[in-house]
């Protein structure tokens, strides 16, 4: 008895010290050299593998950014300036601070805005569906709402609302890493500057991707861009241009007074994060921002969701 | 009107569906039933729709309950693995084994994997064989009970390949083969009648639900295997009719091996995997402890599957 | 007879051929067509007509823009009355010119008369330009340009000129109506291209569940003075039509991948085409009519229509005339069910390569929900490309784009076998086809940078 228990540790001991060998071995002959800093720098990575910076991989982004001579072909756009200056730190590189964004989706197609006039059949997919035709409504530049960009989001900040068929962006989750943008066959989903500073959030964005000519848009959907520069000529910053008959806000120069939004005849024009102040035109010339602020502060407290105003704008559509 | 539909090509679609394949599996099962229920009587009847209920319900609970997942009852694959895990099981099986078995088989090796079409083993064999190994009196308990034609006294009874490995040879010397054809009584549902089997064999290639070449590959591999041992020593190994037409081996090889899901999807894979379940099966036969061995010799060769898979493609155009 | 076929996968759906006793009719002319500058594969025509300008029926109106590209003609006499983008049948815009329709008065030289002309007069240089002259395309589904087929590269020579007349598309019969009706007119045409291939043998293949069709080729065949041409009898199955197929079941050679039919010595077109090679060389009509196909399984066999249109035609116009669209149709398919494109627009005008109006019931063309593969590998079987599309589904969904190309993606020919029979109801060849266009993407990029080094 007490032989065979002897045996047996001797037994596992010695191929214990055997096995122990052959990996020592084995490690130190297939050992690869790498950077150590490679390793630093993927440990202060999101570690989400999105693919957002447009490298294969977190590790893939850090044995490029180890490379290069400088983080100008670098950036994270999940981890942001956080992580970036992490990750300059660790390397001993500058680098500049940008501006958060979030993915904005800019068609108000719904169901009730564009109405179907056929039923797509197919793959429940935008990239099979926008190879086959112009898609289920008159508007041959929306959304076909098959969900590519719900699926290619790692973080789970898009969805489908059933209701309007379009998808919708959980500000809170959406990291800009931009898996969507590339998803959409149509590029309808943008992404813009999460606010005109990076302390606040107003933004304001043409909820429409229609080229056609006004007639043929507003047809297709009531809550197209009918390129009528309405728009263009209440902006005080000359942030809107209008080309192809449709209208586009450059978020770097926009200052969010939303007056477009309230131009607009057809809804098209999206605010969020604020209420904007409807501007009487002349008797108060130029008043002062700082005035107009405070009053709208409270509004936005009370109704911050840019749902609800969107569906205000859609009443009055309705009765234009 | 409703809209008219669009899809890309094509825009028919064959009649055969998932339901339909396995609702023809079934088909193909019932004379092999019939006349186990026949002889057996009640209590294979007991086995049958114990094993078919519980199969059914496991798989709408647990895709319902733990995976949230659509139901897929409706696809008839939970009834053919119960079918077939019935037809594996003795008569006199208790009901709460077969429920055991029925919830290993459904709610382990198929659903944990993803549910049909994911699993690597077929799950009426897994079912089967861990049965076996944990309840193996209950499984090797072969007492014949009255049946609705075959009347006689209840008696232990054992297999002929049960005798052949406890007595050798001459234990089941001067074996009937005509009647082992029609009529094996002592053995499981699926060993009763290899006619009523090989019915449903043809009734399958009619209907092209399978294509003959496993069964085939596994038919010639036990006849050659056997032919070479038993001409080497015929007083020690049984010959080749009597491997063929006891045992498992025609359900096996017809309605088990067969499973779309655990077999490779090339002919060629099919034969080589075919010949390995044929060669295992007799050496198990011939040198295993358990009298029979096509549950393990399937089980073994189902994990090959996805390595043929890789291995052996079909011949393309332009490659001659 | 000998039967041939095809060796690899294919699938033998009911073919449906409930229009094939409707004897083709001639369309009236509508008010107004409109005719496409996309009409054939390669780069769309060019206008050379302006708003207001008179045409005439049989008149240039466009003009090629590029190698692989081919004339327009105009289909009726009347006024152009605008040169705009219009929406085609699946919704996308494309120059359209506008023409008002006020009679069917041709440009000179036009012999409509019905007489057989059955000498080739003209030598193979004066055949290519007339068939350019007249804007003849492929009439078999891809529209490509004639005379760029049958003038193969230097150093490859025709040994086997192939006549399409498969048909194994389900329900489509015009390609059998103008075999029985215009049998001479297209050996003729056959004879002409047999000509400018420098007198390779020819075959005229039609599928065995087409006897008349058959037998009147044959007779035909032995009134005519032409040499080196046979029918040849196919077994029913589906896709025989492919030109990769056809040339499997003809000369029992297979096309290398990548490879033009032109490699094996090939050269194959449908009978339509001969069809149209006979009017534009015989005739000097240039290809403004084509026959088409009003069918369905939910249209009665009495309002069932082989018709002769021109070119320009709007769907809706001949839908209407052909007693309007039937209630219970949920798919109108223009070609054939396994390979037709959905219209989605009926406003669309039709194009040189329509076939058919197919209108499809629901229950039998509305898809089910795909549920999961259960590895049966009924695509792989049915694959006549030998393909696994199981595989290039699964490659796919993980973004494998190098795996994709080892499985030979780049060679499906979008038959839609796997789709058909699939019994997960998995829509594979809608996730396959955008992948296949991927790997070409990547392999003409390839093969450009390849070139672009090499010219350095």
């Amino acid at each position: 008895m007490t032989n065979t228990i002897i045996w047996t540790i001797a037994i596992l001991t010695l191929l214990g010290v055997l096995l122990a060998l052959v990996l020592f071995w084995v490690a130190r002959k297939f050992r690869v050299e790498e950077d150590p800093r490679i390793d630093e720098v993927e440990k202060v990575m999101p570690g989400a593998n999105c693919g957002g910076c447009g490298f294969a991989g977190c590790r893939a982004f850090a044995e490029a950014a180890v490379k290069a001579p400088n983080l100008d072909n670098n950036f994270c756009p999940v981890g942001g300036n956080d992580t970036m200056a992490k990750v300059a730190a660790i390397l001993g590189y500058e680098v500049s601070a940008k501006a958060p964004q979030v993915a904005v989706v800019r068609c108000n197609g719904s169901c009730a805005n564009r109405p179907r006039v056929n039923d797509y059949d197919g793959a429940p997919s935008c990239k099979v569906k926008a190879a086959l035709y112009s898609g289920d409504t008159l508007c041959p530049y929306g959304c076909l709402g098959c969900g590519d960009c719900v699926a290619a989001c790692k973080f789970g900040a898009l969805s489908l609302d059933p209701e309007s068929g379009l998808p919708v962006v959980d500000e809170s989750k959406c990291t800009a890493c931009g898996s969507c943008v590339k998803s959409c066959p149509k590029g309808i989903i943008e992404l813009r500057n999460a606010g005109t500073t990076p302390k606040n959030t107003r933004r304001v964005y043409v909820s429409c991707m229609n080229k056609d000519k006004g007639g043929v848009a507003r047809k297709a959907c009531k809550a197209a861009c009918i390129g009528c520069g309405k728009c263009v000529k209440v902006c005080k910053f000359g942030a809107i241009t209008v080309e192809n008959n449709l209208s586009y806000i450059d978020y770097t120069k926009c200052k969010a007074c939303g007056q477009c939004y309230f131009e607009c005849p057809t809804g098209a024009i999206h605010v969020a994060g604020f209420t904007p102040k409807k501007v009487e035109p002349k008797p108060a010339a130029a008043p002062a921002p700082a005035a107009a602020a405070p009053a709208a502060k409270p509004v936005a407290a009370a109704a911050p969701e840019p749902k609800a105003m969107s569906n205000n704008q859609n009443k009055e559509v309705g009765n234009a | 009107m409703s809209n008219i539909l669009v899809s890309p090509s094509p825009h028919i679609h064959s009649a055969v569906s998932t339901t339909s394949l396995m609702r023809d599996v079934v088909i193909a099962l019932c004379p092999a039933l019939l006349v186990s229920i026949l002889f057996y009587g009640w209590s294979e009847l007991l086995v049958i729709a114990v094993s078919v209920a519980s199969c059914v319900l496991i798989e709408w609970a647990v895709t319902k309950f733990l995976m949230k997942a659509p139901c897929t009852i409706s696809d008839l694959s939970a009834v053919v693995t119960g079918v077939l895990l019935a037809m594996n099981l003795p008569a006199t099986t208790p009901w709460w084994v077969v429920f055991i078995g029925a919830l290993f088989a459904i709610g382990v090796v198929k659903l944990t994997f993803g549910g049909l079409g994911q699993n690597i083993f077929n799950p009426a064999i897994a079912g089967r064989v861990f049965l076996l190994i944990s309840f193996p009196t209950y499984l090797t308990d072969w007492t014949i009970p009255n049946g609705f034609i075959h009347s006689t006294d209840a008696v232990s009874g054992s297999t002929l390949l049960g005798r052949y490995a406890e007595g050798g040879v001459e234990a089941v010397a001067g074996t009937d083969y005509l009647q082992t054809l029609f009529l094996n009584i002592g053995g499981s549902a699926g060993e009763i009648s290899a006619l009523a089997l090989l019915l449903g064999f043809a009734y399958l290639l009619v209907r092209k639900v399978i294509k003959p070449w496993i069964p085939l590959s596994i038919f010639l591999t036990v006849f050659v295997t056997s032919g070479i041992f038993y001409l080497i020593d015929p007083s020690t190994y049984t010959d080749p009719l009597f491997n063929l037409l006891t045992g498992g081996v025609i359900l096996g090889a017809c309605f088990m091996a067969t499973d779309y899901v655990t077999s490779p999807m090339t002919t060629l894979g099919g034969v080589i995997y075919g010949v390995g379940i044929g060669f295992i099966l007799m050496m198990i036969r011939y040198f295993g402890a358990y009298p029979e061995g096509m549950s393990f010799a399937i089980l073994i060769m189902n994990m090959f599957v996805p390595l043929l898979n890789r291995w052996f493609h079909q011949s393309k155009y332009g490659r001659k | 007879m000998r039967k041939v076929t095809f060796s690899i996968g294919g699938i033998h759906p009911h073919d449906s051929k409930l229009s094939r006793d409707c004897k083709i009719e001639v369309l009236p002319l509508p008010q107004t067509m409109y005719v496409s500058m996309a009409q054939h594969l390669g780069a769309p025509a060019t206008p050379i007509v302006n708003v207001g300008d008179k045409v005439l029926a049989g008149q240039v109106i466009a003009e090629p823009a590029g190698f692989i590209s081919a004339y327009v003609h105009s289909p009726a006499s009347g006024t152009v009355k605008s040169i705009a983008p219009r929406a085609d049948i699946t919704g996308r815009m494309v120059p359209h010119v506008e023409i008002a329709v006020e009679g069917d008065e041709w440009v000179e030289g036009v012999d409509l008369s019905d007489t057989l002309v059955t000498d080739i007069t003209l030598d193979r240089a004066q055949i290519l330009e007339r068939i350019k002259q007249c804007g003849i395309v492929g009439l078999g589904g891809a529209t490509f340009p004639t005379h760029v087929k049958l003038n193969p590269a230097p150093g490859s020579k025709a040994e086997c000129l192939i006549l399409n007349g498969a048909e194994c598309e389900p329900y489509l019969t015009s390609d059998y109506r103008i075999l029985l009706e215009k049998t001479r007119e297209i050996i003729v045409g056959a004879a002409i291209m047999q000509k400018v291939l420098g007198g390779c043998h020819t075959v005229i293949a039609i599928e065995e569940n087409k006897p008349e069709a058959i037998s009147a080729v044959s007779e035909a065949l032995a009134s005519l003075p032409y040499s080196d041409i046979e029918v040849l009898s196919m077994k029913k199955r589906y896709p025989q039509g492919g030109e990769k197929q056809l040339i499997d079941a003809v000369m029992k050679r297979q096309v290398k991948s990548g490879g033009l039919p032109i490699s094996v010595g090939a050269v194959v077109q449908n009978v339509a085409t001969a069809l149209a090679v006979y009017e534009a060389v015989q005739k000097n009509k240039p290809l403004v009519t084509n026959t088409m196909t009003i069918t369905g399984d939910c249209l009665p066999v009495e309002k069932q229509h082989n018709y002769l249109f021109r070119i320009g035609m709007p769907l809706s116009y001949i839908a209407q005339v052909a007693g309007g669209v039937p209630e219970s149709a949920a798919k109108i398919v223009s070609g054939g069910p396994m390979m037709g494109k959905a219209i989605s627009n009926m406003d669309a005008a039709t194009v040189k390569g329509s076939s058919s109006l197919l209108y499809l019931s629901e229950g039998s063309t509305r898809r089910h929900p795909a549920s999961n593969c259960i590895r049966c590998g009924r695509c792989s079987d049915a694959c006549p490309m030998g393909l696994e599309p199981f595989l290039l589904n699964r490659l796919n969904k993980a973004g494998d784009l190098e795996g994709l190309e080892k499985a030979s993606v780049q060679d499906c020919i979008e038959c839609g076998c796997c789709l058909y029979s699939c019994p997960a109801n998995i829509p594979l060849l809608d996730y396959i086809r955008p992948a296949k266009a991927q790997v070409m993407g990547v392999i003409r990029a390839r093969a450009a940078a390849a070139k672009a080094a090499q010219g350095k």
